[in-house]
């Protein structure tokens, strides 16, 4: 009797440790959605990812191991396709995933077993909120305020904003708050902040206040569906400013519904787009591997983003010597100035990127990417 | 405040109201004939946009013909609403015909989301519509003014009906006591199905104005609308055709002055309303203009 | 003839709540969490469609204010027990002002804040609006809702706004859930089949009349109203705990509407039909979720159709409503009595 325990004990170290000497890989784990609502956009970041692994296959002296695992666009899903990166892969990081309720179905996953996670685009304030091996590669959706806030008091030479705000959205609050606390802290002055309701669709009263303070810039954190109207209001009432806005207002159809009135249009983005002037060399190198890699297929932000999640890992790897998930993630929050396609990264207190922040335009009816700036918090 | 702005906030007002006020007219022939809430109203309303959309895009009629077309095609769509959703429950209780608008309007609304899908859509909106008048520092879009005098004459075009011919003499009675008017030879049913088409008629006529003024189409742009013209039909005294015209008026200049003389509590615009609602009805349960209806049992 | 009866129903009922804890324990250790989810949303819907039946089946009050005493109960109950530091990192815009930040109390006690918060509100919006009556009290309820929840929205330091209340501990289990709704259930019972109920009866029946008979019917009505406000306090209350973050989007007129279609789906002035149209309607609605998914079979893929549910789920409100307008049990409620001699006279027939 005791004998046999004994020996399963002993059969069962021996197993072990031969898995510890096989190790001569490093195993990382991604786990995004291949299939289902979100595939079109997982796709796009595995494809990154692959392209940043045939570049740098290697850490440490040691092969890297990528397990790719779907998790077909469902939250239970995540749960369970991070559950086996852990429990039968045994990976040291995990990459993923794109969508802000699969990255937290996954990450609950995670910061259980200790195994740190890197999202990919989850923009979600809460997908880190609180958690110690949570992190991502993209900005948080408010971080864009201050990018719009800088882009407005740098460039546009602003001196003075109002704000219109969707009291009603945590987007839109959470933007309009960035955008406030980085135009002032620049020394610029918000002289008139005032709200709507979702659904309104006569603005004309907030409008008119707002004209009535001569702001030099307007800045609207609104969704697609009130955006274009406010500016079509705001050309009719004789507003002369500029108006800006976030990333909720990139849509093809702005042009048609807004017409003239969303001319001069600026709005903030991800810092990558395969149409931008004055790419960064690596932003140029991986555009161009990109076409080499996938003729006939444009190189977008997410691609970018999987990109850079990976290669941010592997240099996290790299930091701290030893393929262990715990030292991974102490190399991963001291994150500082890492350079990427996306720009240079930054990890902040709450293991969110801070990153540039890109700039589109509204010109001639067409959307064009004008900048890429470095928001002042 | 200077002066100026004043102004341009009273003609804000102005045409806001007025397209309150004629959303509003369709909720109170329905509700002062039947006591039913046509949720659905909200939902015709959207639907004289989308139709004139699609006429002016998909079979490149005219403009103006589409439009008469989408205001016919409109009526059409209530008449038939209250034959398969109304009609069979007028002797139930007042709840399940309640119900049925809301499940109806609900319908239309998802209906549209999957047929329209959620993107919204421009508007054409023909160029003197829209060509800015400047009168000093003061901006008036043409809309703004001929939106007032098509509501203004609609209003009367209906009292005419109303007071003037058969058939209005007939909603009249029905509004009264329907058995009765039935017992004297009236065609109930036929009135009431007319009720239904003249309501759908201005819902969509006041849709396709609404588009011209805030020119972009949603599946569900009815509902907000909907309610607040609902809650101007009874501030004026559901039932009376003049008091939604009024009701309306007042609801825009409230939502109007309210954020225009209180910038500050502007997120609580959607809140002055009902509490203008709740006000006026404490101190005039009928509304501002409204007869005492009693209470059909 | 009726204590050998009394005496057999209470064994009976006990024995079905026995059955009931059975299922559940067996349920909470087997099923799948999304089962249980659905499970505890039929618990909570039970609760306020019976407090709502209280209202308007029972009392005769069109009330459309539900969501409003709910989105009170579930933030009370929240910030009762949200703990300090979560408290702190939600609260991004402005810090949550005192004394709401230091408050802290125990589930149970929290869920009672709920409640006895959203009654008193419920107290204080029925003395003016009950002198109206019909569609008028619909309106003006239905105006106090949408009331409640733009202020919600604006009233930063204490609600957190648009962005809401996250990481709400998940305190409301099968058993809360489930606790809640029997005590619910219990209490209407008592109340209905009481002296006080009958009134209610009376005067959703025949105001006037009841009015004649001397009665103080205002009285009956605000104390009704407020009891009704008391337990979708209680609901909104679970119902925050159970999915953990609330914003005031959520308390829109639509949950308001959810309500009222359990209750008449059920049969208004039927507990048990709230009971039943819970269970059926909760069970639906989830169902009814696939056809907004991705579909593939074999080779050939669908894309989900946003906006489908809502479009079968509208059209079968409206069949229910044409060709079966009172609902599942109409005014009938469930008693042993009605089981047995239908078991019986089965058995007879054969």
């Amino acid at each position: 009797m005791k004998f046999g325990k004994v020996g399963i004990a002993l059969a069962l170290v021996l197993v072990f440790a031969a898995g510890a000497f096989a190790a001569d890989t490093v195993k990382i784990g991604v786990f995004l959605p291949l299939t289902g609502q979100m595939g079109f956009g997982g796709q796009l970041e595995l494809d990154g990812i692959k392209m940043a692994y045939k570049e740098a296959p290697t850490v440490l002296g040691k092969k890297v191991e990528l397990i790719v695992v779907d998790n077909k666009s469902d939250k239970v899903e995540a749960a369970n396709a991070v559950k086996r990166l852990i429990e039968k892969e045994k990976v040291v990081a995990i990459i993923g995933t794109y969508g802000s309720s699969l990255a937290m179905a996954g990450g609950e996953i995670s910061e259980k077993a200790g195994i740190p996670q890197l999202g990919t685009s989850c923009t979600n304030p809460l997908v880190t909120q609180g958690k110690k091996y949570i992190f991502r590669t993209c900005f948080i959706d408010p971080f864009q305020g201050a990018g719009a806030a800088t882009y407005a008091y740098q460039k546009m030479k602003a001196k003075t904003a109002a704000i219109l705000i969707d009291v009603s959205q945590d987007y839109s609050v959470g933007l309009a708050n960035f955008f406030e606390k980085s135009f002032t802290k620049m020394g610029g002055k918000v002289v008139a902040k005032l709200n709507y309701n979702s659904g309104d669709q006569d603005f004309t009263a907030q409008l008119t206040e707002i004209i009535s303070k001569n702001p030099d810039v307007l800045f609207i954190p609104s969704y697609f569906a009130e955006g274009a109207i406010i500016m079509k209001q705001v050309g009719e009432l004789g507003g002369k400013f500029k108006i800006m806005g976030g990333d909720a207002m990139d849509n093809p159809e702005i042009v048609k519904i807004g017409g003239k009135a969303v001319e001069g249009f600026a709005y903030t983005t991800f810092p990558y787009d395969p149409t931008m002037k004055n790419m960064s060399p690596i932003a140029k190198k991986f555009t161009e591997n990109w076409k080499k890699a996938f003729p006939g297929k444009d190189p977008n932000v997410n691609a970018a983003l999987g990109y850079d999640s990976y290669m941010l890992i592997l240099d996290a790897i790299k930091r701290a010597g030893k393929a262990d998930p715990k030292l991974i993630r102490d190399q991963l929050e001291a994150t500082k100035n890492f350079p990427g396609v996306t720009g240079s990264t930054t990890m902040n207190a709450t293991h969110d990127a801070e990153k540039p922040v890109g700039i589109m335009m509204i010109q001639n009816g067409k959307r064009v990417f004008v900048d890429v700036i470095q928001p002042k918090l | 405040m200077s002066l100026d702005m004043f102004i341009q906030h009273l003609f804000n007002a102005l045409t806001l109201g007025s397209l309150y006020g004629l959303i509003a007219i369709g909720y109170t022939m329905v509700y002062g004939i039947l006591r039913l809430i046509n949720f659905a109203h909200g939902d015709i309303f959207m639907l004289g946009a989308y139709f004139v959309f699609f006429g002016v895009t998909l079979t490149k009629l005219p403009w103006g013909i589409a439009v008469v077309l989408a205001v016919a095609l409109s009526a059409l769509c209530g008449t038939v609403i209250d034959r398969i959703a109304y009609r069979p429950l007028r002797d139930a209780p007042r709840i399940s015909a309640l119900i049925s608008a809301i499940g109806v309007s609900f319908f239309i609304e998802n209906l549209g989301l999957v047929v329209f899908t959620g993107l919204p859509k421009p508007v054409y909106r023909p160029d003197w519509l829209v060509e800015v008048i400047n009168l000093g520092n003061i901006r008036i879009l043409p809309l703004a003014l001929i939106v007032p005098a098509i509501a203004f004459a609609l209003v009367m075009g209906l009292l005419w009906i109303v007071y003037k011919t058969k058939p209005g003499l007939a909603m009249r009675s029905i509004s009264k006591d329907i058995e009765t008017t039935r017992l004297m030879g009236v065609s109930v049913d036929k009135i009431i199905a007319l009720t239904f088409g003249l309501g759908s008629a201005l819902a969509a006529a006041s849709g396709i104005m609404w588009a011209l003024r805030y020119p972009q189409i949603h599946p569900f742009m009815g509902v907000f609308p909907g309610f607040k013209a609902f809650i101007a039909a009874v501030l004026g005294g559901i039932g009376s055709i003049q008091g939604a015209m009024i009701g309306g008026m007042l609801l825009g200049l409230i939502e109007i002055m309210a954020v225009a003389f209180f910038p500050a509590l502007s997120g609580y615009r959607d809140a002055f309303a009902f509490i203008l609602l709740i006000v006026i009805l404490l101190m005039k349960p009928t509304g501002l203009m409204g007869e005492k209806l009693e209470e059909k049992v | 003839m009726k204590t050998p009866n009394k005496n057999r129903d209470l064994t009976l009922t006990t024995a079905a709540v026995g059955l009931l804890l059975v299922f559940l324990w067996w349920a909470n250790g087997h099923l799948d969490n999304y089962k249980i989810q659905v499970l505890n949303l039929i618990a909570i819907n039970s609760i306020l469609a019976l407090s709502l039946n209280l209202i308007y089946g029972f009392t005769g009050m069109f009330s459309l204010g539900h969501a409003g005493f709910m989105a009170i109960g579930a933030y009370v109950s929240s910030l009762l027990i949200l703990p300090p530091v979560q408290k702190e990192m939600i609260y991004i815009l402005q810090p949550l002002i005192w004394p709401f930040s230091v408050l802290q109390a125990p589930f149970f006690i929290a869920v009672l804040a709920g409640g006895f918060a959203a009654a008193l509100l419920g107290l204080v919006i029925a003395i003016p609006v009950l002198r109206l009556g019909g569609d008028y009290l619909g309106i003006a309820t239905l105006g106090f809702a949408e009331i409640i929840r733009v202020v919600f929205t604006n009233l930063t330091p204490i609600t957190n706004g648009a962005l809401g209340l996250k990481g709400i501990p998940n305190y409301a289990n099968i058993w809360w859930n489930y606790g809640w709704c029997l005590l619910t259930l219990f209490f209407l019972i008592r109340l209905i089949n009481s002296n006080f109920g009958n009134v209610l009866k009376a005067i959703r029946d025949d105001e006037i009349a009841a009015r004649a008979m001397g009665i103080n019917t205002f009285k009956y009505r605000v104390v009704s109203f407020s009891i009704g406000a008391f337990f979708a306090g209680i609901g909104g209350a679970l119902m925050a705990s159970l999915i953990t973050t609330i914003d005031p989007k959520m308390f829109s007129f639509l949950l308001t509407f959810n309500v009222l279609m359990i209750v008449v789906a059920g049969g208004l002035g039927s507990l048990t039909g709230s009971i039943i149209g819970s269970a059926v309607i909760t069970v639906l609605l989830e169902w009814l979720r696939f056809v907004e998914n991705p579909i593939d079979i074999g080779s050939f893929h669908l894309d989900g159709i946003p906006g489908m549910r809502m479009v079968i789920f509208s059209l079968l409100l409206i069949l229910i409503i044409l060709f079966r307008r009172e609902g599942i049990m109409g005014m009938r409620e469930f008693s042993w009595d009605s089981l047995i001699s239908r078991f019986s006279r089965g058995g007879e027939a054969r």
